[in-house]
């Protein structure tokens, strides 16, 4: 950086910034400690330092399995993205490549499809599902969570195809490759990061999806979301375990967000902000 | 110089996207809409019959439309506002020099990533439960009465917890947008002597216009159908108080099996998320023609 930057403004920078990214921050933070609390803690008044116990969390997977929530969430979230994808990058291959006079057209309308609020059709679906047996089904909500994340999906790998130039393809085509080959050798190399940014915005997109999720499961298929809201009812009510269960609900999908923030914004303003 | 055959290819290709994407769209909104002009009640389906617009006159006619209406556009609006002002506050701080950026950035996005009933739970129970919360602990210690937030300002406690959730994508974008502003017109902006506030206001807020306006729509459309952070606070109320429209057609469709009613809902639910899609094409649409 060209100007000099002086050591005041810089220190009054970091300590306003810390301060409030803390303030954001907290209420997760606070979850975090109250999970390592004894329930007795937890609801003794404001404390930051817990007693370090795990008994929050063995009881939270004793008492209601845990683990077959977090594993549906698991399931459903990478298996609607690989559906996504495998339905996705060849429609966005196309768009990027061979690109006609209603490609734009096609794609506005794809976005548009993310416009309908989900309650409007909540009924129908509901009885789609039921009549089809798909209620409280993975593979029924698997699809489900495809549909409404497949606009983005599309849009993001047509926006990361798009930036593979042209030229490459043309000269492989010259030197006699095949397209298989011109697939296997030169496109799919170039395009493996986009669509590894994609699937990891669509999990997290897939994970935290709290509208199907809830309302088309009630236990085989339900995943942590479904979990979590059952926690409102009066009598689920433990501060320590609710926070050990709430911490397990959101600490992979955190992690794999902080690694993704760039891509985040790109997927999720459709390529508007880079 | 696409060739027929490399154009069928491109077609084959693209079917199953838009297939999948067309059926999903229409079967479900041919039924919403069959639905809305029929009495249909699964429990009791002795009245079932066609009523053409009765349903949108009782849907109407219910106190708890307007009310619904007015919650949805409360939501949206304020979030808007707090996110908005708060993301560019925020970006403009951040973007200053500083030590640990990246941890300030993971700090403050991290909620975007929390899942919305486990949002809701966190700030129902953890911060603003009158007896046990973080706001009432701060309130006692200051020596006053800890806040009823869910039964007294419901809509005021959603909408900080949905701010809460959607003010990290705010910062994020527009923190993006600021980071690519050209660096030598911000100097020469300085050196021209002009002060902080006329270079934010001529130079940095025109350059995040488009980001600005990115960010209102893309939330909008989120934020009209916010549904479990209500389902697991307040449950829409206490009454209406802090239904939307969303919750309105859920406690219809599921609750009571008004079917009928919940449709012609979820039908005014499609026209007014189409007025607000209307304007997101465009602006997402000029985009792409950059």
């Amino acid at each position: 950086m060209a100007r000099a930057v002086t050591t005041r403004h810089k220190t009054i920078a970091t300590a306003a910034a810390w301060i409030v990214a803390l303030l954001i921050f907290f209420p997760i933070l606070y979850t975090i400690i109250t999970s390592f609390k004894s329930e007795q803690e937890a609801i003794q008044g404001f404390n930051l330092i817990p007693s370090g116990t795990f008994e929050s969390y063995s009881e939270v997977q004793a008492q209601s399995g845990y683990f077959k929530f977090f594993l549906n969430s698991v399931l459903l979230s990478v298996g609607s993205t690989i559906l996504a994808l495998l339905v996705a990058i060849p429609a966005a291959w196309s768009m990027a490549f061979s690109p006609t006079k209603r490609t734009k057209d096609i794609l506005m309308w794809m976005l548009s499809t993310k416009m309908m609020p989900a309650v409007a059709v909540l009924f129908p679906i509901y009885l789609i599902f039921r009549d089809t047996g798909l209620l409280d089904s993975r593979i029924g909500l698997m699809v489900m969570l495809m549909l409404i994340n497949l606009p983005i999906v599309v849009w993001m790998l047509y926006t990361y195809f798009r930036e593979i130039p042209g030229e490459i393809l043309e000269a492989a085509r010259m030197d006699g490759a095949s397209l298989w080959n011109e697939i296997i050798y030169v496109l799919t190399p170039m395009a493996v990061p986009g669509i590894a940014s994609t699937m990891l915005l669509n999990i997290i997109l897939a994970w935290n999806e709290a509208f199907w999720t809830i309302r088309l499961t009630t236990t085989d298929a339900a995943p942590l979301t479904a979990f979590i809201s059952s926690f409102s009812s009066p009598q689920g009510l433990f501060w320590a375990k609710l926070s050990a269960a709430s911490t397990l609900a959101i600490a992979p999908i955190l992690i794999m967000g902080w690694f993704s923030q760039k891509q985040l914004v790109r997927g999720l303003t459709f390529g508007a902000v880079k | 110089m696409a060739t027929q055959q490399t154009r069928s290819l491109a077609r084959f290709m693209m079917a199953p996207s838009v297939v999948l994407l067309f059926v999903w769209m229409i079967v479900p909104l041919i039924f919403t809409i069959w639905f809305s002009f029929l009495q249909y009640n699964p429990l009791n389906p002795v009245h079932d019959g066609f009523v053409w617009f009765s349903n949108y006159k009782l849907f109407y006619s219910n106190p708890a439309f307007l009310q619904s209406i007015l919650n949805t556009l409360t939501l949206v609006i304020s979030v808007l506002l707090i996110t908005v002002i708060g993301g560019i506050l925020l970006a403009l701080l951040i973007d200053q020099p500083m030590w640990g950026q990246g941890i300030v950035r993971i700090l403050v996005i991290s909620p975007f990533f929390v899942m919305p009933p486990v949002a809701a739970l966190v700030w129902k129970n953890m911060i603003m439960h009158p007896q046990y919360g973080v706001f009432a602990d701060i309130a006692r210690f200051f020596g006053a009465q800890p806040i009823d937030w869910f039964g007294q300002h419901p809509m005021t406690a959603i909408i900080i917890i949905v701010a809460w959730q959607w003010l990290p994508f705010a910062t994020l974008i527009l923190l993006t947008a600021l980071q690519s502003l050209d660096g030598e017109q911000k100097e020469a902006a300085e050196m021209d002597g002009a002060g902080f506030i006329s270079r934010f206001i001529y130079l940095t807020l025109p350059h995040m216009s488009r980001a600005i306006t990115v960010v209102i729509l893309i939330q909008t459309i989120f934020l009209l159908s916010v549904y479990a952070e209500i389902l697991v606070t307040t449950n829409g109320g206490p009454g209406y108080a802090s239904t939307n429209l969303p919750f309105l057609v859920y406690q219809k469709a599921l609750l009571e099996f008004k079917i009928g009613q919940a449709s012609a809902g979820g039908v005014i639910a499609v026209i007014l998320a189409n007025i607000v899609a209307f304007f997101a094409m465009r602006a997402v649409g000029k985009n792409l023609d950059k």
